[in-house]
Formats: structure tokens, C-alpha cells, sequence
């Protein structure tokens, strides 16, 4: 009906001068009709709109909104597209002897031994960015804000839509190597960090570059990882070329057993490079002597995790249970210079391992206890030319830590904790901590 | 030969086994049951959560992740219940397919009507969702609502048994209308009976049947009561009686049954979702089971 007299309409518009009255009247009756005609199924259907509403409050005591309303509500807030913002605070009080270094004995140091703060002290706050950039991407920004400095420690986007379990992260990021090496200190159930990432990393092992991951597609939980960057950070150092600086790579399974049990274990490698790496170390004198390693490092990390909960229901009580364990193998030249070395180069070659267990069971709702084990065994180690200078020792270091921690949210956490370091032969030290972890705005997931 | 013919007529047959179902991960066992309900033989359901976990709280667990791997479809609550754990699912299974805004990532309370919409949001008023309420499961028309939008998102993602969705949809309309006018005539009794909740899990519970919630025993949602708070309640019923205190099965019970003792009035564990109780193995024994619980101390 519409299309007729559209055409008639745009007739008549186009030839004027051809329209006689007779045609016009015509015209001027069809457009009239055509109005009345729409207008009595305009009221027909308000008519019927009118009535299904009346039913639909009829039927409903409290007669529901439009569905959608969500949906249609939530994109007009221009706010909504700010990313993801979260702080965390976090510092406390340690009291601990005064000592002018910490060094683990028999373990080349990584040159970051921050040695922890006496006192009262602020930890570093951590900034969190993120948001998905566009359907296909996900960016993420990390970074620890102190007196006078800032770090960067992570940067990255991660694909979203690769699909057949495939995702890659480019920037700066974790390595995916390990269990805890993916957590920042915030996320760790002791208020110091393991013995045996202290002496691998320093803190965790971050990395500039290209991380591939893959899930199978199958009940059990599989996971193999790859990774490709520029190997910087230590147990590697930055060597100003073009080639890639090191390489890692890592599978963890897991699964469920009944309601109540999950459990995640893992195998990772990782390889790198080192030239130059500084270092202190003392030789038989006590002295200090300034040494610096070229060659390989190659590291095995093994992982596992358990947790359970009753029926798989966290709140009022649960236990994790977590060990990871290492190889480390160096080998290369050693630098030494100062003390009884004066000048001098020898080789170097190190087999060494170490490892932690800990235990933390949440005994009632907010409070929980844990106690960890870490020990380290400097296996083989020699300095070639320079074992006349510097002393090996097969001296094993130890920690034994117990925490307690009271959560009145899942924001807020306090910690009070116990450790006895033996880290340093000779050294037997009772050390305390109580902390503060805050976290504001949007912190929302953690991984397993 | 005959190894060979197998061979070939696995590989031919390979397509049909490996897509004779459609992967659903549900998380919650409500939107499991919805989805076997409109789904058959025609889905293969893994829910992620059972009645006696808190969904607030889940750990983003390797197995979740490994099914997530591989769902065609995710059907949540959403409205911010799950946002402890699965974006971490959703962004560590390496799938496309259901990510937000996929056809394949479907949110229930995204197709009903929220209730408790916070003014303010601020940490300090507990564990608040800003869009909302998302406890929906508890009203059956909420349910009702949902299963006409996920009988049309299973025929959008699974053409291939878009007949059988529509069918499944239609007989499920017709038993579950049947089955509402049934509760709705038994829970006539409960109009207007004051009631006790331990979490802020009951509004739409509250609304479908006319219930009149007098005190809530958590100060703020999510944060568990203290016995001061408890006794303050006790004695705030002594001048707005409740009938009754009700948490879900989830739910630590010594709070309610604290109450209970000190306030003389019963404590109710309610199923909150399919497999809450023993009769609430489906989503019709679900609400048989709830508005018998709630009936059982009305009189």
C-alpha cells in the first residue's frame, strides 16, 4: 500500500506540470486514506499495549521492570570505561638484629638484597591499572611507588580472543615459571619472601618479552608455557644486543579430587645469561672482594599446590599446602678482584638446590596460622683458580617461619610473624614482623 | 584392513562425537539445572559450584579453568557475584568463544530486574554490588525470565538443535507456569510472615511471596555477625517478632542458630539453589522444598 503511493507521490513531485486536478484530488484521497489507516493501527496497538500492561500489573503484586535494565543502564556512565584502579598499602614494624648485609652463605647474591628495614617502615604501595583494551586485548600496569623511586614491574597486554586455549603476553611481566614467582608480595601468605626465591631472583623473575601459553583441552588441568625475553634481571644480566636474552619454559597439570580437594603441580626451566653479574662474596680473610660472573644459569623449578576446604567451601575453615624446589647450574668465569684475589679470573661452575614447604590453615573465619620451611644446599660449588681465595662452604641455610594473620575483610590483612634465620653460617637470629596489607579500590581476582 | 575401515570411520565420525553436545559451563547449579532443563541430551552441563559453596568466594581452581577451556557457552549470575574468580578463569582458559560480550558468555541478571541497586558505593557498607542484588535464583519468575533468553542464546550458539531448544523451552514454560500458580496458591499462608535473614541473600525470595524481612544478622553483607550484634537482634525482635531465621545451606549455621536459641523462634537452612537439600535436586524441587520449609513454620 505504502509503495504505490509512494511512487504516486513521487510522480506527482516529479512532473508538475503534467498533474491535472483530477489526478490530484486522487492523490489527495489516497494520502488521506493512508493516514486514517495508520492511525487507527497506531491506537489498535496502543489499545493492545495498554491492556497488556493493565494484565501485566494484574498478574505481578510488584510488577517487575523492563528486563534489560542493566544492560541498558550501565553503558551511559562515562566512568565505566576508566580502567580497573587498585592500591595497595602495605608496610609494619620488624625487629631484627643489626646487621650491616645479609648474605645467604654458599649462594652467589643477586645484587638486590634490599636487607630488610628495622622499625616501622612503609613497603613499597602498588599501583594497578588494567582494563581490556578492545575486544581483542587486555592491558595491565604494575607499579611500586617508594621514596624516590618508582618501578615499573609489570607491563603488559594479554590476547583475549585467540581461542584453542592460546594466549600471549607481550611487555613486562612475571614469568610464569614456578608457583609463587606470578605473585607480587601483597598476594604471599608470609610477610618475607622464601629463602629460595630470594636466592634464585631476589624477589620473583620478571621479564621483558613475549610469553606463549596454551591450555589442552581436556578434564585434567594441562598448561605449557613459553617464554622469550631480554633476561635483564638477575640470575641474567642486560647485554646490549639484539638476540634474545633468555628463554623459559614450564607445564603445570591439576585438577579436583572430590568436592573438597584441588591441587596444581608443575615442572618449569628456565635459561639465561650472564655477563659481568656483579657481586660480593668474602674470601678466607673475611674480607670483602668484588666479584663478577660470566656464563650460563639454568635453572629447574618443580611446584606443587594443594588446597582443601570443607565441601569446597572456604569461608570458615581451609589449608594450602605448597613446596616448590629447585636446580640451579652455573657455570662460566668468575671475576674477582680486592682482597686476597687482587686480580683474578677463574672459572666457575655451581650445582646447587634449595626449597621451601609451608602449610596455612585458616582454623576460624578471618584468622588463620601458617608455618614454612626453607632450606638451601649449595651442592657443588668451585671457583676454579680462585678456591685458594674464596672459601666453600657445604654450610645448609635454613628458615623456619610462623604467621599468624587476622583478615577482617577480604581488603584488609594483619600479620604477626615469627622466623628464625639461619640463612648466614654463624648467624642464628629470631626475627618479628607484624604487617599491614590494604587493598583498595577494584582488587578483584586471584589466581589459584 | 579392518584397522584401516575404524580408522577412516573415526575420522569421518570424529565431527559428531567430538561436537555431539554443547559444552556449558554453568556457575552456579541453578543455571546448571536451567540448562539441562532446556538443553537434554543436547548439552553436556558442568557446573562449577555446588549449594554448599559460597559463590562470593570460589577459588579460581585448575579444573575450572580446564572446563572453561573448552565451554561453547558460560552461563553466571553475573552483576559482580562471581567477580572473585572468574575473570580469572575467563582470561587464563584461552577461549574466545565466551568471553564477555561473545554469544557464547551469557549473565542471567543481565535479563531481570534488579532489586537493592546500592545509592552509595563505598567498601565500607560490606561486600556491595553495584548493579545490584544478584541472589535472582530465589524468585521463580527471575528463572522463568532467564530460561526464554538462554533457550534463545542455545538455539543462537547450537543451531543445529535449535528445534530441540525450542521444543524443551516450550515444555518448560508450561510445567514451570503450572508449578508457580502451585506455589504461589500453597504459599498463600506466607504473605506478610516476618522473617529473620542471615545474609542479604532473600529479596527476591521476599518479594515473590510477600515475606517481610524484620532483621538481617550480618551488620554489612559479608561480614559475619559478632555475638554484640547478635544480642542486639535478639533484642530487636522482642519488639518486631520474626517468625523465623533463614540462611542459605552455604552459610555458617551457628549465627542463625544462635539466634534461634536466644530469640525462641527456628532456624532454616533453605536450599538457595538446586542441590541445597535433598529435595532439591531440580529447579521444581528447589522451590517444592523451599516454600514447604518456610510453610512448615508459618503455622
Amino acid at each position: 500500500m505504502l509503495r504505490p503511493a509512494l511512487l504516486a507521490a513521487a510522480l506527482a513531485a516529479a512532473c508538475p506540470a503534467h498533474a491535472d486536478d483530477a489526478d490530484l484530488a486522487a492523490l489527495r484521497a489516497e494520502v488521506q486514506k493512508m493516514k486514517t489507516d495508520y492511525e487507527t493501527r497506531i491506537q489498535t496497538l496502543e489499545a493492545r499495549l495498554a491492556h497488556a500492561e493493565a494484565t501485566a500489573a494484574a498478574n505481578a503484586a510488584q510488577p517487575p521492570a523492563p528486563a534489560q535494565d542493566t544492560a541498558n543502564s550501565a553503558p551511559s556512565n562515562p566512568g565505566a570505561f576508566n580502567p580497573e584502579i587498585s592500591l595497595i598499602l602495605q608496610g609494619g614494624y620488624a625487629h631484627l638484629k643489626d646487621l650491616p648485609e645479609r648474605r645467604i652463605t654458599g649462594f652467589l647474591p643477586n645484587g638486590t638484597a634490599p636487607g630488610t628495614t628495622r622499625g616501622f617502615s612503609v613497603d613499597d604501595s602498588e599501583l594497578v591499572l588494567a582494563s581490556n583494551v578492545d575486544p581483542y586485548f587486555r592491558g595491565y600496569f604494575n607499579a611500586t611507588l617508594n621514596d624516590g623511586t618508582v618501578g615499573v614491574e609489570e607491563a603488559w597486554f594479554q590476547t583475549l580472543a585467540l581461542g584453542q586455549g592460546l594466549t600471549v603476553k607481550g611487555g613486562r611481566f612475571r614469568s610464569g615459571i614456578g608457583y609463587q614467582n606470578e605473585q607480587h608480595p601483597h598476594a604471599w601468605d608470609f610477610a618475607t619472601n622464601n629463602l629460595m626465591y630470594e636466592a634464585l631472583f631476589g624477589e620473583g623473575y620478571g621479564n621483558d618479552g613475549l610469553q606463549l601459553r596454551w591450555v589442552a583441552p581436556t578434564d585434567l588441568f594441562t598448561e605449557l608455557g613459553a617464554e622469550i625475553g631480554r633476561g635483564a634481571n638477575f640470575p641474567g644480566t642486560d647485554r646490549n644486543t639484539n638476540d634474545i636474552g633468555n628463554y623459559a619454559l614450564y607445564g603445570h597439570i591439576g585438577g579436583d579430587v572430590g568436592d573438597s580437594h584441588s591441587w596444581r603441580g608443575g615442572v618449569s626451566y628456565l635459561s639465561t645469561r650472564a655477563v659481568d653479574r656483579s657481586g660480593t662474596l668474602a674470601d678466607f680473610t673475611g674480607n670483602d672482594v668484588a666479584t663478577a660472573f660470566t656464563g650460563d644459569s639454568k635453572t629447574w623449578l618443580a611446584d606443587f599446590v594443594w588446597k582443601w576446604a570443607p565441601l569446597g567451601n572456604t569461608t570458615i575453615h581451609n589449608f594450602k599446602f605448597a613446596a616448590e624446589a629447585f636446580r640451579r647450574e652455573e657455570s662460566g668465569s668468575l671475576d674477582c678482584t680486592g682482597g686476597m684475589c687482587g686480580t683474578s679470573l677463574g672459572a666457575y661452575q655451581a650445582t646447587q638446590y634449595g626449597g621451601y614447604a609451608q602449610g596455612v590453615y585458616q582454623f576460624m573465619p578471618r584468622w588463620r596460622a601458617g608455618y614454612r620451611y626453607d632450606l638451601l644446599d649449595p651442592g657443588s660449588q668451585d671457583f676454579g683458580l680462585n678456591n685458594a681465595n674464596l672459601p666453600r662452604s657445604n654450610y645448609k641455610p635454613t628458615r623456619h617461619s610462623l604467621m599468624v594473620d587476622y583478615s577482617p575483610s577480604e581488603f584488609s590483612r594483619f600479620r604477626l610473624q615469627y622466623t628464625k634465620d639461619k640463612a648466614t653460617e654463624g648467624q642464628d637470629e629470631n626475627q618479628w614482623y607484624v604487617q599491614y596489607i590494604f587493598s583498595l579500590g577494584t582488587h578483584g581476582a586471584h589466581s589459584f | 584392513m579392518k584397522a584401516f575401515r575404524l580408522f577412516v570411520f573415526l575420522v569421518a565420525a570424529w565431527p559428531i562425537f567430538a561436537h555431539a553436545a554443547l559444552n556449558v559451563f554453568a556457575c552456579e547449579p541453578e543455571w546448571g539445572a536451567l540448562a539441562t532443563e532446556l538443553g537434554g541430551d543436547a548439552v553436556k552441563v558442568y557446573t562449577a559450584t555446588t549449594a554448599f559453596q559460597d559463590p562470593h568466594h570460589i577459588e579460581a581452581r585448575p579444573s575450572l579453568i580446564a572446563q572453561m577451556r573448552r565451554a561453547e557457552l558460560a552461563v553466571c549470575t553475573g552483576a559482580e557475584l562471581e567477580i572473585g574468580w572468574l575473570p580469572v578463569l575467563l582470561r587464563q582458559a584461552g577461549n574466545a568463544a565466551i568471553q564477555p560480550g561473545q554469544p557464547g558468555y551469557f549473565e542471567a541478571a543481565r535479563q531481570v530486574a534488579l532489586l537493592e541497586k546500592p545509592a552509595v558505593l563505598d567498601r565500607a557498607q560490606g561486600d556491595i554490588h553495584a548493579a545490584g542484588n544478584p541472589h535472582i535464583q530465589t524468585d521463580p519468575r527471575n528463572i522463568a525470565r532467564v530460561a526464554q533468553v538462554l533457550g534463545a542464546r542455545l538455539a543462537e550458539i547450537d543451531p543445529a538443535h535449535a528445534a530441540v531448544y525450542k521444543t524443551r523451552l516450550a515444555d518448560f514454560n508450561t510445567r514451570w507456569n503450572a508449578a508457580m500458580a502451585r506455589w504461589q496458591a500453597q504459599a498463600a499462608p506466607l504473605k506478610g510472615m516476618p522473617i529473620a535473614v542471615q545474609h542479604e541473600g532473600f529479596p527476591y525470595l521476599e518479594n515473590w511471596l510477600g515475606l517481610k524481612q524484620v532483621a538481617v544478622l550480618e551488620p554489612k553483607p559479608g561480614v559475619a555477625p559478632s555475638i554484640g550484634h547478635l544480642a542486639e537482634i535478639v533484642a530487636q525482635l522482642k519488639t518486631t517478632p520474626a517468625k523465623v531465621v533463614i540462611r542459605a545451606a552455604y552459610q555458617d549455621p551457628r549465627p542463625s542458630e544462635w539466634l534461634a536459641e536466644h530469640a525462641g523462634i527456628p532456624a532454616v537452612a533453605m536450599p538457595f539453589t538446586v542441590g541445597g537439600s535433598d529435595r532439591a535436586k531440580d529447579l521444581f524441587g528447589l522451590f517444592d522444598d523451599s516454600v514447604a520449609q518456610l510453610l512448615k513454620v508459618a503455622r
